[in-house]
């Protein structure tokens, strides 16, 4: 049995469990949880509420691809294998929760970040595991 | 409850100590503690250690090199407030009158450890593929926040290093005492925008102890009692956004609030401050949630001299600071904050600088913190956040 469970083959994953896999990269979309008690809305999946103490039951919902920069950092001293300097950032989406991410595709200058821009996601693989799992990481660029 | 005094107080030089383990670096400091109070082991009823990365069973091993007397030992973890928090216990173990005389003590051993390590399996890692969740990040992000809502820059951040690498050439005790004059501090390589190397804290060693007792007690001991006036401990309410990035505003705010109440002082009666900085930015954040100024005027506050040993700007920052002085400004509070250098200076060993902010306020109202002094300090508040998130708040008087 256990042979039979390590003989599966690779799959490709999100790197976060609020990271929805479509069919193909393109239709790949970040979901949210609301509690159904108290209407709040939480990044990903979820089984208690922290605001009401509800238990559910949450609706998955699905979150727009669209968002605006709440703030940002320039990651100069970044993890071995990370590339830096890179753009860390707090992006809020119109649902009204926040995520984090990278902001690709612009110089990491302060003067080419504005506090409030338009950025739009989108996915790519990033990195694959001992046992050829692939993973996949939203990260959002300039809209 | 009844009224807590703090009888004996003590803190290592933090640093490196690769010859010597963390038990060793914990027992002399409580040791020093024992020795500044005129007390002994055979005094102490109870241990409250805050470590961090050695938690499980730390304080029974500090008994072993400081004295095995079978007494109870409650080991505390609570993120940066470890030290804070395991001080907390203690005063309530005493306020209570379960025991008359307990030591709380702070240790941490870190080595060349620093906060950006990656963690677990490289290939599931989210640093730095889907944000960054370090702390240089987080209090890079918190910083920019205040920029976004208050048009604070750079530079007003930077100069809370500048005061308090200034301030720490007179502490002897602090992990580094090096001057840094602002350019020198914005051209030092950038961490995480807008923090540079020159405004984080250093990581490494140290412990710190205080030796806490009934104010009854304290007169068979000491004529200069230190009392605790206020013990608040917060955590994070609900926010929309806390989840995303931490908030280490509100709790701050919260545990003030409940500080200067349970106290009876407001920030314009404090003569001094030990406040979190672990990076330059949460400096600037913290005077506005500790009431030393209004909301968006921390950076005038920096400028104005009042947090600086002295209330005022050393002839030779002047020109450093020139540019950023807003002389329309008036500083609500002239409690001098971080006299002793700060995280930035002093270090910061996770379990150990929650006890060491309180020593620090502790040598102040003693009237023993040597070239470093807060003329006449009487009263004194220390502030520790960790994430996500604990604060503590203590104010202690004379």
């Amino acid at each position: 049995m256990a042979d039979s469970a390590t003989e599966t083959a690779p799959e490709i994953r999100p790197i976060v469990p609020h990271l929805k896999l479509g069919e193909t990269r393109d239709q790949d979309r970040l979901f949210g949880s609301r509690c159904s008690n108290c209407n709040t809305l939480y990044v990903g999946p979820r089984l208690f509420c922290g605001k009401c103490s509800g238990q559910g039951p949450f609706t998955e919902e699905i979150l727009s691809t669209e968002g605006e920069v709440w703030v940002y950092s320039i990651i100069h001293q970044a993890t071995p294998y990370v590339k830096a300097p890179y753009i860390a950032a707090v992006v809020d989406l119109p649902e009204g929760v926040s995520v984090n991410t990278n902001i690709v595709d612009i110089e990491p200058e302060p003067e080419n970040i504005k506090f409030g821009m338009k950025v739009r996601m989108y996915t790519e693989e990033v990195s694959e595991d001992k046992e050829g799992n692939k993973y996949v990481a939203y990260k959002f660029c300039p809209a | 409850m009844r009224e807590v005094a703090i009888v004996g107080a003590s803190m290592i030089k933090f640093g490196r100590y690769p010859d010597r383990d963390v038990a060793q670096l914990a027992a002399q400091a409580g040791l020093e503690a024992l020795k500044d109070a005129g007390a002994g082991m055979k005094d102490v009823e109870a241990l409250y250690s805050g470590n961090l990365y050695q938690t499980s069973g730390s304080g029974q091993r500090i008994l072993q090199q400081m004295g095995q007397t079978g007494i109870p030992v409650v080991n505390v973890a609570n993120a940066c407030a470890t030290g804070s928090t395991a001080f907390r216990e203690a005063y309530f173990a005493v306020a209570s009158g379960a025991y008359d005389m307990v030591i709380a003590l702070g240790s941490e051993q870190m080595g060349k450890q620093g906060l950006l390590g990656s963690r677990g399996d490289p290939a599931t890692s989210l640093e730095g593929r889907v944000g960054s969740y370090m702390m240089p990040a987080v209090f890079g992000m918190a910083g920019m926040e205040h920029m976004r809502t208050h048009g604070t820059s750079q530079e007003q951040f930077a100069l809370a290093s500048v005061k308090n690498h200034y301030h720490s050439t007179a502490n002897p005790l602090a992990q580094y005492q090096k001057e840094s004059p602002l350019d020198e501090v914005l051209n030092s390589r950038v961490i995480a925008y807008p923090n540079t190397l020159l405004m984080c804290c250093p990581t490494g060693d140290g412990a710190a102890a205080t030796v806490i007792c009934s104010a009854e007690k304290a007169r068979q001991f000491t004529t200069q009692p230190i009392k605790v006036a206020a013990s608040a401990l917060t955590s994070d309410p609900f926010s929309d956004r806390d989840l995303t990035l931490p908030d280490i505003n509100t709790l701050t705010r919260n545990a003030a609030d409940i500080a200067y109440e349970t106290a009876g002082v407001g920030p314009e009666d404090l003569d001094q401050v030990e406040l979190h900085d672990c990076f330059a930015t949460a400096e600037l954040l913290h005077y506005e949630n500790l009431g030393l100024c209004g909301d968006g005027e921390a950076g005038a506050h920096v400028a104005s001299g009042a947090p600086w040993i002295g209330n005022k700007i050393p002839t030779k920052y002047e020109e450093d600071v020139a540019p950023y002085v807003d002389k329309s400004y008036s500083p609500k509070s002239k409690a001098v904050v971080n006299a002793s250098g700060g995280l930035l200076s002093k270090g910061h060993p996770l379990g150990a600088t929650g006890v060491a902010n309180i020593a620090e306020i502790v040598f102040h109202l003693r009237g023993q913190a040597g070239d470093r002094q807060v003329e006449n300090s009487k009263v004194g508040l220390a502030h520790v956040i960790g994430l996500c998130s604990a604060c503590t708040i203590h104010v202690l008087q004379k």
